[in-house]
């Protein structure tokens, strides 16, 4: 391959018998601009075709898990941050959840704040959607949906700075409760955005979804059955875009996720076959809605008092044990696995991270399509490499 | 027509010697050409970013000049400071004569766009057949291009542009010769001549087929130019850059600026083929100006031809930022098993009711056809683009408006 790359011989020229299509190796990233980060993808190609691709991962590696043993459980959080830096309020949640349910049933944990977190979490997972629709907008060519949809991120981001200080990397979800409290403007920003946010999608669905070289750049493109996804474990909207109605807010709420109401919505193959392209990213403007539906109901309801325990002191010492929380964040499953010693630094911490199972369907689906579905394929998978990495 | 002279006869046609005659050429001709084809290089790219931004609630480039006008001459000039990289293992003499091939296609084809009543550099009795021949060059500096830089990415833009680019000049040649027939010349000033008076009497209204013939020659244009959503060669998500991927610097600013150049050059064949070119369509106005003050009624032509032009040019623009780009295998069909067929039989119904209805006389029942027909296409467009809009609008919030009508929320969009 490099040498390949490198030599300056000019080709030996070829006879006519020789003029039969060879198969090219292809290397994809990790400096390419539709891996949405450094993903690293070789592709076995017969001209516009791809044979066979496999992905390769591990160029934003950063020892997550070594860090957290070596820092305390609440220094940890804002490590988790930088995982899923998208979505980091769903981090920093399923890391919190984890580091509580040590604690057992000494910890409790004020509604207020249990209310706040769904709140953040679903908000932070329409800004993480807003981004997968519009850079999928870009990966199929379309660039204007991009800033379509930045417009609306901005304003979450701007709700979110109000919040936490921060526009992306929160560390905003403590063990206990939150870091910083609501406030009357806050809520009111929220309620003003979900009045402004409804109306958008339909801007959305006129720019993409309804637009039909999109729809024929996607229907049918990487069709990813459900007994594949499964055995992968995918999860989140891939899942759901293969008709499975798969989402840890219904099937095992954690939190209060059940006291809203809400949908979980599932691809049904309208533009074209049941689990394609076109479904997963559908999947995803669609769960935007349902966001706002649950966003709204919080609000209303949102409760005084406490926002955070009083018993998380600076330096917390949760007791000998072990915990495996979950929680569904936007991209799928984020799973914390972490086991105390009684110390104040954990010893030993483990993240399933949904991007890393979603990244590894790829070669499964993109088999025998063209290059150009091959980028149409990665963006409807929607990772974020700090998660596959961490 | 009167004594009408193009800028090259001037020249040739003078008493001088060889070298002057040269000299002659060369001002009349290359200079003013080049400058031309500068200016609209420079204004096109501002005007992209411009109606980009504005498409995108954004402001685009403000800072250098007003509104930022001179952002693109900033940026030339930063292109022209940045060091000219050849990639190891390029074949440099195609490396460098790339960017020139294709800024010459899109440049010498000018020679055949006429501005107005006489100001055409060269008034070929070939001219359409000039246009698709010359046109074409581009595609080969697009080629070069791909193969020197030796580059997998620019490979595969190169033979995306060689396969698109080859395809559409069926098409677009199946559109060229509706025009020469309904014209009965292919010289680019006498199908102009064709056209005047009434607005009714452009080609695009001439008979029922040719609105169908100008979205053939606009869709493969569009093609030929390589714009969205037929930006296969260059897709930036797909090709990292395409053919220009391993361009830099000046280089890279001659293939900009040979893409905005023909982004022109194909909207101005397209207003002198079915918009009749320079005229206003204002019935005796341009033939009275004509003998009033023939300098008038050619400065008024430029202005006529380069707005309509830029407004063509303008959907281009439009179109790229509202389109998804289409994948090869569309774009193929699209071309041989839609466009071509399509072409093939607007062409004869076209020469067929050319042979029926030979309408010469432009003021008697020609006029009168082209009045009505004029009426329906202007009508039917709307009425389309109407429907098509409350279509998508519907299809889209089909799903929004259930599930929002089920949760009782009135969204107020209709």
């Amino acid at each position: 391959m490099s040498s390949e790359l490198t030599s300056s011989a000019p080709p030996s020229p070829v006879s006519a018998g020789d003029l039969r299509t060879e198969e090219m190796l292809l290397n994809m990233g990790p400096q390419h601009p539709a891996t949405h980060g450094v993903l690293r993808v070789m592709v076995r190609s017969d001209g516009e075709m791809v044979i066979d691709c496999e992905s390769h991962v591990g160029y934003l590696h950063r020892c997550f898990e070594k860090h957290c043993e070596s820092v305390s459980w609440l220094q940890s959080v804002l490590y988790t941050d930088r995982l899923d830096y998208l979505t980091a309020m769903g981090n920093n949640w399923g890391y919190c959840m984890a580091v509580e349910k040590l604690f057992g049933d000494e910890l409790e944990i004020p509604e207020r704040a249990e209310y706040i977190r769904v709140i953040c979490q679903e908000l932070n997972r329409i800004a993480s959607h807003l981004l997968a629709i519009g850079t999928y907008g870009m990966d199929v060519g379309a660039i204007t949906p991009f800033l379509y949809c930045f417009r609306e991120r901005e304003k979450l981001l701007y709700i979110f700075e109000t919040i936490s200080g921060q526009r992306l990397n929160y560390n905003y979800i403590r063990p206990g409760g939150v870091a910083y409290d609501f406030t009357d403007e806050i809520c009111k920003m929220i309620r003003d955005f979900c009045e402004y946010f409804r109306p958008k999608v339909t801007e959305y669905n006129d720019l993409l979804s309804a637009n039909q070289i999109f729809k024929g750049r996607t229907a049918n493109v990487g069709v990813l059955p459900l007994e594949t996804a499964i055995d992968f474990g995918c999860t989140g909207p891939v899942i759901r875009g293969s008709g499975a109605p798969r989402d840890l807010r219904k099937d095992q709420p954690y939190g209060i996720y059940d006291r809203f109401e809400f949908d979980v919505i599932t691809g049904s193959g309208e533009a074209g076959t049941l689990g394609d392209c076109y479904d997963r990213y559908i999947c995803r403007v669609r769960e935007m809605e349902e966001s706002i539906r649950i966003v709204e109901q919080a609000v209303k309801d949102l409760p005084g008092g406490e926002f955070r325990s009083p018993k998380i002191k600076q330096k917390i010492r949760p007791p000998k044990a072990e915990a495996y929380t979950r929680i569904e964040n936007s991209r799928g499953e984020v799973g914390f696995y972490v086991v105390s010693d009684g110390k104040d630094i954990s010893y030993r911490t483990k993240c399933r991270a949904p991007s890393f199972h979603n990244i590894h369907v790829l070669p499964e689906i993109s088999r025998g399509h063209m290059v150009a579905d091959l980028i149409a394929i990665i963006g409807s998978m929607d990772i974020v490499l700090g998660e596959v990495d961490r | 027509m009167g004594d009408s002279y193009t800028l090259v006869e001037w020249a040739l046609g003078s008493d001088a010697g060889f070298w002057w005659k040269l000299i002659g050429v060369v001002t009349a001709w290359a200079v003013p050409i080049t400058v031309w084809v500068s200016l609209v290089g420079l204004f096109s790219i501002w005007l992209e970013r411009k109606v980009s931004a504005h498409i995108q609630c954004r402001l685009g480039p403000m800072e250098v000049g007003p509104h930022g006008a001179f952002q693109t001459l900033a940026d030339g000039v930063k292109l022209l400071a940045k060091e000219d990289i050849v990639p190891q293992g390029a074949d440099r003499f195609l490396f460098a004569m790339a960017p020139i091939l294709s800024f010459v296609g899109s440049f010498v084809v000018f020679a055949v766009v006429p501005f107005g009543p006489n100001l055409v550099i060269a008034d070929l009795n070939l001219g359409v057949y000039f246009l698709a021949a010359i046109g074409s060059i581009e595609a080969i500096g697009v080629i070069a291009a791909g193969w020197a830089s030796n580059n997998k990415w620019s490979v595969f833009g190169a033979v995306r542009a060689a396969t698109q680019v080859v395809s559409y000049e069926i098409p677009l040649s199946l559109s060229l010769v509706t025009i020469a027939c309904l014209a009965g010349s292919l010289s680019t000033l006498d199908i102009v001549n064709a056209q005047s008076g009434w607005i009714w009497n452009w080609f695009l209204f001439r008979n029922p087929f040719m609105v169908i013939s100008f979205l053939i020659f606009y869709i493969s244009c569009l093609a030929e130019c390589k714009r969205a959503p037929f930006d296969l060669p260059e897709a930036e998500s797909e090709l990292v850059s395409g053919f220009h991927t391993e361009y830099s610097g000046m280089r890279f600013a001659i293939f900009f600026l040979a893409e905005y150049a023909a982004m022109y050059v194909v909207s101005a064949v397209a207003v002198v083929l079915f918009l009749g070119g320079w005229h206003t369509g204002i019935g005796p106005l341009d033939g009275w100006l004509l003998e009033q003050s023939p300098i008038l009624a050619n400065l008024l032509g430029a202005l006529v031809i380069i707005t309509k032009s830029f407004l063509l040019v303008f959907v281009q623009m439009w179109l790229r930022w509202t389109l998804p780009r289409i994948r090869l295998d569309q774009m193929m069909y699209l071309c041989l098993k839609v466009l071509v067929p399509i072409g093939m039989i607007v062409f004869m119904a076209a020469a067929l009711w050319q042979g029926l209805f030979p309408v010469r006389d432009l003021d008697g029942v020609g006029s009168v056809f082209g009045l009505v027909w004029f009426v329906v296409v202007c009508g039917g467009t709307f009425a389309w683009v109407r429907n098509t809009i409350r279509g998508t609008k519907s299809m889209a919030s089909a799903n929004y408006l259930d599930r929002q009508a089920r949760l009782g929320h009135d969204v107020g969009v209709s």
